[in-house]
């Protein structure tokens, strides 16, 4: 077996509460499929057959394959994580190990994309690499955010890619968090590469090909809590550290782990390397990089590669602008193969329907209404004279007649009465809008038993 | 004998074949030494033309039928004439006579044939290898790798493929004319596009290794066959016999999709086809009773013992011969990275010889580059040309030590394109060429010129940036526009001086006898 693909379902969503402290975020409607559905079809497109999903109880209790639509016989196996202390992805990975038996894949629920995942895969095979993850060019959102009055919250700090002349080799990587006096480059890195660009405007899709050696190394470094925040870094700089003296019977190998008190990734590595390996790349007339006296790949061991996409869809959905602008996306052919209008949906024939837009099972669309770029989830029903344009209808929502909706979110079995007047407003799960009333610009209705939105610790995802 | 140096100069002029006419030339030399036997022959010969076609006119087949038809008539002009000859210096006979003479000769040598069977036939094909066999209609079948512009080969392959869950790679761009029968694929789309990403069908060793081929990071023949080598080691490594089958029987089916996989990421070489043919030997060899883990760490050690003995130990003892041509003050010549002519200088620069060496490069590979970065590395000497200056450089150059791809059964030596220029160039300023190579890169194939069987290579790579403009960008818009970008050549043995390998320095025509002497061995 080549890989195996896990897929980290386990997060809270703590940069959305408004959407997910009802509904679990891998289990929130985007284009009226669950948002695992879309790496796990993009697995089950590829070719996977298996996928360990690591989430939490109550979403395991949903994954079951009728509900995640999935058409083809790919298996799912769950495996539950208590939420109670913080556990990172790397801990969690952790948690696996067992399970795990050749390299392995690493996703977050949250991604949607269409990718050639061969394009990652195959630097991470022909490089033997111990790292690929997958970049995209950062879309900026230009769409107002509901329910959010006031500014828009400062930005995330960005983060610096510093990738080599090929725009493949990944050679530096910090988030503006971590520099607090500038940006340093070690000299070492610039004997080695002298020519890097560094881009700021990247999302990083957590989407990771790791070897072997590496999971091994995580169970023996517990001190690693997070994949992306603490062990991608570490092997970014690992790849141009001063490589250890290797001894060369295997007990010298653990004397000196002992010693260290910190098992060296690069001997848990190179200890596989064979000499054919070795043999083959000696007599191999190929070199990486020229200009220098050295070796192929400088002679490292560890390496780190990064695919780049320039163009196509990537989206992470862990913010509400991200949620909404994923939901416009999705409307488009690349991603989902099924008619935009559910079979199933009634729709009379003086509606409107836009061609971007979507609408699912069992749904009633009555006379005169006109739906333009938005999603109208699973049994809905929307009444007479209607105007819906921009917004995110979730599962079992009532839209009472004569209603006017731009803009908005409004979640499952929330009941919009007559006459309303809504603008960029977020609805809570089964919440009630009073019928007619003024207009509501940029309000989040929530239920009094929620309370203030309370911002958890983020969790290193 | 004026008439028989008469017909032997017919002879000359009317066979169209070029190889034919050494063996023109041993027909009549035997014609003026065996006589009356040799009309015998000739009389069989005759027989099988005759048949042959009437075959031709009964079955109105292909061209390889048409392309024997031209063959026999000449040698049938030959024959005759040289049956004249013999003829002619018997008292004559009327022609009426002679007609009946023989064709009550070739009535009884009918009917003897007919008792004998195949026996009588066997000691005059074992003396003289080529007459009898080229009169018989030999149907070789070409290689489908050199077929591509004949839609049935493409066909059978496309089926072939897709019986072993193998895709088919696509073929890109405009192809210039004259090279239309080979393949041409693009690096950008490789194989790993159409197969399942955790590849099931074929092991994920295989599928790395298609992949460093087809990028070329695993560029050289000896590379390629120590990474193949590799990479069988761990498919055998992790084989298990299915419940009825036979590990020696199994194991080289499970093989071959393989191999059709690692074809299609990259025409395979000769010495990876020497290698695999080895394997494969070896898996047959194995014993019915041997049980699976002795059998998988006999052929993991055989492995291991091919690679030491035919490419390790081999280069040592190439270089033992070789540094005995290399004297103090020499200044050698080297075209591109080969991995033997480096072993070669870093071993007589450690013997402390004191030379210089010029490294010639060439566009677009570069590969000069790699060899030039190992030689300094090591302390030698260097200078480095591209091969447009090499007619300059050589007035300088003492020797010229050459890499070899592979070596063909009539001397021609196969190597990366370029070689055969300075080789030619070396030629004509008496500078002497030594080509070094290993045996296990010879091959039983005969070619002449670099036409018939080659590799391109992807013709983007030909497409260079100057100061951020890319000139050929679209290329593919301008219709009359082809890229050319060959891999290999062949070299004439002509401007081959010596061949170095592990059995000694040996002529380049010497080549099939070391063939003989390989196959008798095994």
């Amino acid at each position: 077996m080549e890989l195996q693909a896990v897929l980290m379902a386990a997060g809270g969503g703590s940069r959305m509460m408004e959407l997910t402290y009802n509904t679990h975020k891998p289990l929130l409607p985007v284009g009226n499929k669950p948002l695992i559905w879309y790496p796990l079809n993009l697995l089950e497109r590829v070719g996977f057959e298996e996928v360990i999903i690591i989430t939490t109880k109550d979403v395991q209790k949903m994954l079951t394959p009728d509900r995640l639509k999935l058409d083809g016989k790919m298996k799912l196996d769950v495996v539950c994580i208590q939420l109670e202390g913080e556990m990172g992805t790397a801990d969690a990975l952790r948690h696996v190990q067992q399970k795990i038996k050749t390299d392995v894949l690493v996703l977050s629920c949250d991604l949607i994309t269409d990718v050639a995942l061969h394009e990652v895969v195959d630097l991470f095979r022909a490089h033997n690499a111990s790292m690929a993850m997958l970049m995209s060019k950062l879309h900026e959102f230009t769409e107002t955010v509901p329910g959010q009055k006031g500014k828009k919250k400062a930005g995330e700090q960005r983060d610096f890619v510093g990738v080599d002349a090929t725009g493949q080799r990944l050679l530096f990587m910090a988030n503006e968090a971590d520099l607090e006096d500038g940006l340093t480059i070690r000299k070492s890195i610039m004997c080695k590469h002298p020519s890097m660009r560094i881009r700021t405007g990247l999302l990083d899709a957590h989407l990771y090909c790791l070897k072997r050696c590496v999971v091994d190394f995580l169970v023996e470094n517990k001190n690693i809590s997070s994949i992306r925040g603490e062990l991608i870094p570490y092997l970014v700089r690992k790849q141009f550290s001063k490589s250890v003296n290797l001894p060369n019977n295997k007990d010298e190998v653990e004397m000196s782990q002992k010693m260290e008190g910190q098992t060296n990734l690069e001997i848990l590595g190179s200890c596989k390397d064979e000499e054919l390996l070795r043999l083959t790349q000696e007599r191999s007339c190929w070199n990486d990089h020229h200009g220098d006296m050295s070796e192929a790949y400088h002679g490292g061991k560890v390496r780190c590669y990064v695919h780049i996409m320039e163009d196509g869809v990537c989206y992470r959905v862990n913010t509400l602008a991200a949620y909404i602008e994923a939901n416009r996306m999705v409307s488009a052919p690349k991603l989902i193969e099924d008619p935009p209008i559910h079979p199933s949906a009634v729709i009379s024939e003086c509606t409107q329907v836009g061609a971007d837009s979507i609408i699912g099972a069992s749904c009633q669309i009555s006379d005169k209404t006109s739906i333009k770029r938005s999603t109208v989830g699973a049994s809905s029903t929307v009444r007479e004279k209607v105007k819906i344009t921009n917004s995110i209808l979730m599962n079992g929502v009532t839209v009472e007649e004569g209603c006017n909706i731009q803009g908005s979110v409004i979640c499952s079995n929330a009941v919009i009465g007559r006459n309303a007047d809504i603008k960029y407003c977020l609805v809570g799960s089964s919440q009630r809008i009073e019928p007619d009333g003024e207009q509501r610009v940029l309000e989040y209705y929530h239920g009094s038993s929620q309370g203030k939105i309370c911002h958890l610790e983020p969790m290193t995802v | 004998m004026a008439d028989a140096d008469e017909t032997s100069k017919q002879a000359e002029r009317n066979t169209n074949v070029g190889d034919g006419i050494a063996v023109k030339k041993q027909d009549i030399a035997r014609a003026k030494n065996e006589g009356k036997e040799l009309t015998k022959d000739e009389k069989q010969r005759l027989r099988k033309e005759k048949k042959q076609q009437k075959k031709n006119k009964k079955d109105d087949k292909g061209e390889s039928e048409h392309e024997n038809v031209p063959l026999p008539p000449s040698q049938a002009v030959v024959q005759c004439q040289s049956q004249k000859v013999c003829t002619s210096e018997k008292p004559a006979k009327s022609k009426a006579e002679q007609r009946a003479e023989r064709r009550a000769r070739q009535e009884a040598d009918r009917a003897a044939k007919g008792k004998k069977g195949e026996s009588a036939q066997q000691p005059p094909s074992g003396k003289s290898k080529a007459p009898p066999n080229e009169l018989q209609p030999v149907v070789k079948r070409l290689p489908e790798h050199v077929q591509v512009d004949d839609p049935a080969a493409v066909r059978k392959l496309a089926k072939k493929l897709e019986r072993q869950q193998i895709p088919v790679r696509s073929e890109y761009g405009y192809k210039v004319s004259l090279f239309s029968h080979l393949h041409q694929y693009s690096r950008k789309a490789p194989l790993t596009q159409q197969i399942s990403i955790p590849s099931t069908v074929i092991h994920p060793y295989i599928v790395r290794l298609g992949l460093q081929y087809s990028q070329g990071i695993v560029a050289g023949s000896n590379a390629r066959s120590i990474a193949l080598l590799h990479a069988f080691q761990k498919v055998i490594q992790d084989y298990k016999t299915p419940p009825n089958e036979e590990l020696s029987r199994d194991l080289v089916n499970k093989l071959k999709p393989y191999i059709s996989y690692l074809n299609q990421c990259r025409p395979l070489s000769a010495s990876m086809g020497n290698a695999i043919k080895y394997v494969k030997k070896e898996i047959s060899n194995i014993p019915c009773l041997c049980k699976e883990e002795e059998a998988k760490k006999q052929l993991l050690s055989c492995i291991d013992n091919y690679i030491k003995e035919k490419i390790t130990l081999a280069a040592t003892t190439i270089s033992a011969y070789a540094i005995e041509k290399i004297s103090n003050g020499d200044v050698i010549l080297v075209y591109g990275c080969s991995s033997l002519v480096n072993h070669i200088l870093c071993d007589a620069f450690d013997k402390k010889r004191k030379f210089s060496v010029i490294v010639v490069d060439s566009r677009p590979r570069l590969e000069g580059r790699e060899a030039l970065r190992r030689l300094v590395k090591k302390g030698i000497c260097c200078t480095y040309v591209l091969i447009s200056a090499v007619s300059y450089i050589l007035p300088e150059v003492s020797k010229v030590f050459l890499g070899a791809h592979a070596l063909l059964a009539n001397g021609y030596v196969m190597s990366r394109v370029g070689t055969s220029q300075i080789a030619l160039v070396a030629k004509a300023y008496n500078v002497p060429v030594l080509v070094c190579c290993e045996t296990y890169k010879f091959c039983e194939r005969v070619q002449t010129d670099s036409f018939v069987s080659n590799e391109l290579d992807d013709p983007d790579d030909l497409m260079v940036t100057r100061k951020g403009k890319i000139h050929l960008e679209n290329w593919q818009d301008i219709r009359q526009l082809g890229l050319l970008n060959l891999v290999y050549d062949v070299t004439p043995p002509d401007f081959v001086d010596l061949v170095i390998t592990d059995l000694g320095m040996i002529p380049c025509t010497s080549v099939p006898v070391v063939l003989r002497v390989k196959n008798v061995d095994q």
